[in-house]
């Protein structure tokens, strides 16, 4: 039931994620934070089967922290996308592959220019100017579709993604609650209210 | 794949990324090994054993290459080639296709294709094979690209096509 969304405007990426962690018919938590921050300009919302995604995603965490350490700089968004994709690419031929389905967000210091990847399970990545993952996909796309503008300011940024999250909230017939929104851009990451 | 070799990978989207990936690190590692550039036909059994290493549990990819090769007299040579998902390769002298629209492709090229067409020939017989072939298929479509592969140039062209 995780609902995820991302959308890239002039300078920046959103990226947000439901807060909530239901097991069968009960909700658990309704303040998870679902988006790691893997590099000082580098965002990841995670979902998909419980258990896998936070293994997952703190074994990438690691990784990228890693990278980071040995060489100085941190790995920039398309690098960092490709090895993320592949690191599920390689687990979908394991005896027990990962299923986490990821929206990976960054903005590169070096060309000035937002990035945002979808990424699936199976490896499947592409690059997109707006991406979403569960349901709220459903309703989502389709407005993004509409009302993206990749030279949007962060603030019809912010209401592009309000309007997704009024649509869910309107529409499907269990709703999450609350969201956790985060953005980076040119200094770096932070949440912010929505 | 080099200036005169072209790969197609239709199939499994994460396994195209993977495969681009895979040869292009072994076309490199080819390059600098023996200081020249692959051959198209050496190119098609690296393909093929690539996927053959994966027998009993393959790429779900089906490739189709195309380029041209040297003759020992210096002049180039067309070349096509195509092989199923576990890499047994089919070196055909007409055509090669692939795909989720693979039956349609086969039946438009047996009907408008013919030997030794000219380069500006050959590009309407492939772009109409290939749009009239995707509009009869649900899973592909949306345009299409095609590379007029010439000893002395290669001609990418977009093609409009249906969007329903």
């Amino acid at each position: 039931m995780d609902i995820s969304f991302a959308l890239t405007g002039k300078g920046y990426v959103i990226v947000a994620a439901d807060t909530t962690a239901a097991r069968s018919i009960v909700k658990m938590k309704v303040d998870e934070d679902k988006i790691k921050v893997l590099s000082p300009h580098l965002l990841m919302a995670f979902s998909g089967e419980p258990g896998d995604t936070v293994q997952f995603a703190e074994y990438i965490e690691r990784n990228i922290r890693l990278y980071q350490i040995r060489n100085t700089y941190a790995l920039r968004p398309p690098s960092a996308a490709s090895w993320i994709r592949r690191a599920l690419a390689d687990s979908l031929r394991s005896r027990r592959p990962y299923s986490v389905n990821l929206l990976v967000g960054g903005y590169d210091t070096s060309t000035h220019t937002p990035h945002l990847y979808w990424v699936d399970y199976l490896g499947t990545m592409s690059e997109v100017p707006f991406a979403a993952h569960g349901y709220g996909a459903y309703f989502a796309l389709s407005l993004l579709d509409r009302y993206h503008d990749p030279e949007a300011s962060l603030e019809d940024g912010l209401a592009t993604l309000r309007r997704c999250l009024d649509e869910v909230a309107k529409r499907l017939v269990v709703t999450p609650e609350k969201y956790k929104v985060k953005v980076v851009d040119k200094d770096g990451v932070r949440e912010v209210e929505i | 794949m080099s200036d005169r070799i072209y790969l197609g990978l239709p199939g499994l989207a994460t396994d195209v990324t993977t495969l681009k990936e895979v040869f292009r690190y072994r076309v490199n590692m080819y390059t600098i090994k023996e200081e020249r550039e692959i051959e198209p036909e050496t190119f098609a059994h690296l393909v093929s054993s690539t996927l053959y290493e994966k027998r009993f549990g393959p790429y779900f990819i089906e490739p189709v290459m195309a380029g041209l090769e040297k003759t020992p007299s210096g002049a180039y040579k067309p070349f096509i080639a195509a092989t199923d998902l576990i890499g047994c390769l089919n070196f055909a002298k007409d055509f090669v296709v692939a795909g989720t629209a693979s039956t349609k492709l086969y039946g438009v090229a047996e009907g408008l294709w013919e030997p030794d067409l000219e380069p500006e020939d050959l590009f309407e017989t492939c772009a109409q094979t290939l749009l009239n072939a995707v509009d009869r298929d649900a899973y592909s479509g949306w345009g299409a690209e095609v590379h007029l592969i010439t000893k002395d140039k290669v001609i990418k062209r977009t093609l409009k096509g249906r969007m329903d």
